[in-house]
């Protein structure tokens, strides 16, 4: 009888840490060019370090629409909103730079879809359309301490989406 | 595995093509995924499972972020080959911080490559919203705005089109259909002449199809009526008096020249919308704004 209970209690242990694992396993890609990690659940936390464009990260938690991740090294760990990361998998070709990156897995237009080099070929056959304002808004990212600092200043809320 | 297995594996993936695409294409996903690590089926049957359907799932939905971007920014600079930008450093830098503060507290506020936004030099009454965030908002309409609340309530409202994809859901189904069948030769890992040939053809199809809706047709009534409840909800979020929004309406109903072009075209009576955003908006009214508030918006009033 005790020999049996003690079977059970030990099939249930290592199931109990078979499916720990299963789910400790879950992990997500990097779905935008670069996404910074938070040592807090907020935009405006302080910055612990960055993500590239498809980069593979494990979930440890949640809350809200923030998820708490690791690299797979385990060096950086932190928060990174959801709109960041996507399950399915991007995979870099070879020698590609991240940013010019093809993604695969769910995704129909996926690989070799809408990309660097689309646009470059568009921009051959319509020279009438100048892209130098667009690249110059592109350089206008405003950095978190001055988004905060604005925020502040107007008597706003400050930490953006809960 | 077992024949018996396999059968019903399949029985089931059968009666789920009943269900909608969307539905569809995530449940066989992740059942051809169980499927294969449970041995059901082998790993190239899951992978020809998935491939299957999700030529049956394709929508707007299935443009990645970083296509969505590429999309976005040929999309601007078509715009922004009809409008002049405004060169004035200082009130684009305005629009910058308020919009990029905004987009924290919208449900999307991380694109592939983030929100950017420039000033037009017209007075029409116009904004566009291109995919992935890129914002062209133009001086006729700032000039509708009495307030920083109400400058935020019109970013809001474009901020909302990129979080809700309004963009992407004007290219035709067709355009997306064949780029799935360019796309299709899986075996070749890059490009030919001819597929990239063929892909900006579809590209560029797709660029004219948002870009024709963002300039002369206007999004549907429903979308229109999405952006604006979405943007009285960052308002809030932020901080801001979401009565911004129906102040903003208000001028922008006085000045409009009935006909003409911009919004006047392509959106909604903006007394109706007003009323519509008066039904919304209860609770506690906001405490006055605070003076730095008040003299940065009067300080950007003078250059728009």
């Amino acid at each position: 009888m005790i020999r049996l209970a003690r079977l059970a209690l030990t099939t249930a242990v290592v199931m109990l840490v078979a499916a720990r694992g299963a789910f400790a396993a879950e992990t997500l890609s990097v779905q935008v060019r670069s996404a910074d990690v938070r040592t807090t659940p907020s935009f405006l936390a302080t910055v612990a370090g960055a993500l590239a464009y498809g980069q593979r990260v494990a979930v440890d938690e949640r809350s809200g629409s923030w998820v708490r991740v690791r690299t797979e090294d385990g060096r950086l760990t932190g928060w990174v909103h959801n709109s960041a990361l996507t399950r399915s998998v991007v995979t870099l070709r070879p020698g590609e730079t991240p940013a010019q990156a093809a993604s695969s897995g769910e995704l129909a237009l996926a690989g070799k879809g809408f990309n660097a080099d689309v646009e470059k070929q568009f921009r051959a056959a319509n020279r009438n359309v100048d892209f130098s304002w667009v690249d110059r808004m592109e350089r206008q990212a405003v950095p978190p301490a001055r988004l905060a600092a604005f925020l502040a200043e107007g008597g706003l809320a400050t930490g953006g989406h809960p | 595995m077992n024949t018996n297995a396999r059968r019903l594996f399949l029985i089931g993936l059968a009666a789920l093509t009943a269900a909608g695409c969307r539905a569809l294409r995530e449940v066989s996903e992740v059942g051809a995924s169980v499927a294969a690590a449970t041995g059901v089926i082998t790993e190239e049957q899951a992978g020809s499972i998935k491939r299957s359907t999700e030529a049956v799932g394709r929508t707007f939905e299935s443009i990645t972020p970083e296509q969505e971007y590429y999309i976005g920014r040929t999309v601007a600079a078509t715009i922004l080959n009809m409008y002049q930008p405004y060169a004035h450093e200082k009130a684009n830098d305005y629009v910058n911080v308020l919009g990029q503060a905004l987009a924290l507290f919208s449900d999307r506020p991380e694109t592939f490559g983030g929100y950017r936004f420039l000033i037009l030099d017209t007075d029409e009454i116009n904004a566009f919203a291109a995919p992935g965030g890129f914002i062209l908002v133009s001086r006729g309409l700032l000039r509708c705005c009495p307030d920083e609340d109400a400058v935020a309530a019109v970013l809001a409202h474009e901020i909302a089109h990129v979080q809700h994809r309004h963009g992407l859901q004007a290219i035709r189904r067709s355009r997306l259909t064949s780029a799935l069948m360019v796309l299709a030769s899986e075996s070749a890992k890059n490009l030919g002449g001819q597929e990239l040939a063929e892909l900006t053809k579809t590209f560029e199809g797709a660029v004219q199809d948002i870009t024709a809706t963002l300039v002369n047709s206007g999004y549907s009534r429903s979308f229109e009526r999405q952006a604006d409840a979405t943007a009285i909800a960052i308002l809030r979020r932020a901080g801001y008096d979401p009565n911004g929004l129906t102040a903003m309406l208000n001028e922008m109903a006085r000045r409009q020249k009935p006909g003409g072009p911009g919004f006047a075209r392509t959106h909604p009576d903006p007394s109706a919308r007003a009323a519509e955003a008066r039904r919304q908006i209860t609770g506690a009214a906001n405490p006055p704004a605070p003076a730095q508030r008040r003299e940065r918006f009067a300080e950007f009033a003078k250059s728009i």
